[in-house]
């Protein structure tokens, strides 16, 4: 019997779980390589299992759909089809003249590697919260709205007893009825898009009617938990000595800033704050794939443009679980194919690709509603950390624009050192750059995640393989 | 309401670690991090110029803001890694190498 063709998936969420449980049901051998010590993703993330959680979906929402992930997952590992790799952490995909090989580090420490060679590639690497800075955004107990709700889903844990969550976006109306549903106070809901400019979009968000029930939903959980919501307005600055102790909360005017006077102060110990989300994207310009504003560009397949590299899920836009598991589905069912020397028939999954259709135009009017303050950067004083990591103030940012000038995100690190610490700009290339008025541009991180040098000087001789397919 | 009875957990018995030479209790798959919040301890590093403290950011291993010491270890994401007995947390001043 010919050997069964390999697939690597990166990231058991929803897009990377759909497209294994597609490929493999097609006769493919699937590698799932996700970082987690559970699959689920950030969407499905399930408390740890030594928690024993008997309840986990009183934190989740479609929990059905999980579980008919979850079940179809375990039926192809018990059957040898799927091979799950948890605690492996991602820092390259390298192209070789037969197939791809994967490159991880072994968690938590994340110190000893790992390789898997495939002969496709699933990129569903999912995305990560966007978060504007404002004066005291670094104050312990100012956290990302989705930090907060991916503690609460693994460890059961909360941060402090009353919580503002603010910022704009979907994520908030999840994280503020859940934080109150675990028994945190929620002081307010501070959302600076503008109700009416979903009126505007009605047309495109009427068409997603399961969508508007879920948020349907929310309100009620929002009323149910008496949770004040403020609409066009924002968090001017988080204030404490060495905690989070309150926010100042202002009304937004038509052009994006706070009015003069209606600024009020919230006692709150957590801050839960986020401006959206960006997709994950390293891996796939380790590869050199086309890259589409900040998105991976995939056909209508979920192919990109490097050979034998599918991509799925947030990484090609973000647009939550329901289209991840669209396009994981669409990819899954395109790579049995073509790794079968077979050109895939699109009418086999003409129910996902609607799906598509129409998820993709919802997010796009809610993106169009979802926004930052446009005037967000004039509040952000000069004493301002904007790069936590190198401690970078917007001050310095904005001298190096203005004194020396910068007219590049790029040119703006050289000179600040912003974007050049831990976390290699991922969470401050947003604020750098509105701070800086300049473009924001994708990183181009040749690694995406540190790497021990140790492991980089062995990676040619002897890295070990874990590959299991090859059977 | 807390977490815990909402999610009906029934973890396993609680065990002791060390945050600064002080005790605190943790369950059984719980991170570092959880532990600490758990405990009712926001932060656990100094930032290298300013000396700023700093606690878990985006919990999900992205923004290293929530680097800890454990067992004598610095730069330890604490949202990542697991809460183990008898482990030493101690709070990262600076690089952590600073002594």
């Amino acid at each position: 019997m010919a050997e069964r063709p390999r697939l690597a998936v990166i990231g058991a969420g929803p897009a990377g779980l759909a497209a294994a449980l597609a490929a493999a049901a097609r006769g493919v051998h699937v590698t799932l390589v996700d970082s987690a010590a559970e699959p689920g993703g950030q969407f499905y993330r399930q408390p740890a299992p030594g928690l024993r959680a008997r309840r986990p979906q009183a934190l989740h929402h479609q929990w059905r759909t999980w579980e008919r992930l979850r079940g179809g997952l375990d039926a192809h590992l018990a059957a040898g089809g799927v091979t799950h790799l948890s605690d492996h952490h991602v820092w390259c995909v390298e192209r070789e003249s037969a197939g791809l090989t994967v490159h991880a580090l072994l968690g938590p420490d994340q110190e000893r590697p790992a390789a898997v060679h495939a002969d496709a590639v699933l990129l569903a690497t999912g995305g990560y919260e966007k978060v504007l800075p404002f004066p005291g955004w670094t104050l312990p107990g100012v956290v990302t709205a989705g930090g907060a709700q991916a503690m609460l889903k693994g460890g059961l844990v909360l941060p402090g007893r009353r919580a503002v969550v603010a910022g704009s976006g979907p994520l908030l109306l999840p994280v503020a009825t859940g934080l109150a549903a675990a028994g945190a106070e929620v002081a307010a809901l501070v959302e600076s898009a503008d109700p009416k400019d979903f009126v505007r979009r009605t047309r495109a968000l009427a068409a997603q009617p399961a969508k508007l029930a879920e948020g349907a939903g929310y309100a009620a959980a929002l009323l149910r938990h008496r949770i004040p919501v403020r609409t066009r307005h924002t968090v001017v600055a988080a204030h404490g000595g060495e905690r989070l102790e309150a926010v100042s909360v202002a009304a937004l005017d038509a052009e994006g800033r706070p009015v003069p006077g209606t600024e009020r102060r919230i006692a709150c110990d957590t801050l839960a704050v986020g401006h959206g989300m960006l997709p994950h994207t390293d891996l796939a310009e380790g590869l050199g794939c086309r890259l589409d504003g900040p998105n991976v560009h995939v056909d209508d397949e979920q192919r990109t443009d490097v050979p034998g590299v599918w991509a799925a899920g947030e990484a090609t836009g973000i647009g939550g679980a329901a289209l991840s598991l669209a396009e994981g589905h669409i990819a899954g069912r395109s790579i049995a194919a073509r790794l079968a020397g077979t050109e895939p028939d699109p009418r086999a999954w003409a129910p996902a690709a609607r799906a598509r259709t129409r998820t993709r135009a919802f997010f796009a009017a809610l993106e169009g509603a979802y926004a930052p303050p446009a005037r967000w950067a004039e509040q952000v004083t000069d004493g301002t950390l904007v790069c936590r990591c190198e401690e970078v103030t917007a001050g310095a940012v904005r001298r190096a624009v203005g004194e020396l000038g910068a007219g590049d995100l790029r040119t703006v690190k050289l000179l600040t050192r912003a974007g050049m610490g831990w976390c290699q700009g991922r969470m401050c290339a947003p604020g750098v750059a509105g701070v800086a008025g300049c473009e924001l541009a994708p990183g181009r991180r040749l690694l995406a995640r540190p790497v021990p040098l140790g492991v980089l000087a062995t990676q040619a001789a002897d890295a070990p393989d874990e590959d299991t397919s090859a059977q | 309401m807390n977490p815990l009875d909402l999610a009906r957990a029934r973890p396993g018995t609680p065990f002791t670690l060390t945050f600064d030479e002080r005790r605190i209790e943790a369950l059984p798959g719980q991170t570092v991090a959880a532990a600490l919040w758990s405990a009712g301890i926001t932060s656990w590093r100094t930032t290298r110029d300013e000396g700023r403290p700093r606690g878990v950011f985006c919990g999900i291993g992205v923004c290293f803001d929530c680097l800890v010491t454990v067992d004598g270890r610095p730069n330890q994401r604490a949202c990542l890694v697991p809460a183990e007995s008898g482990a030493e947390i101690r709070t990262q001043e600076g690089t952590g190498h600073d002594g």
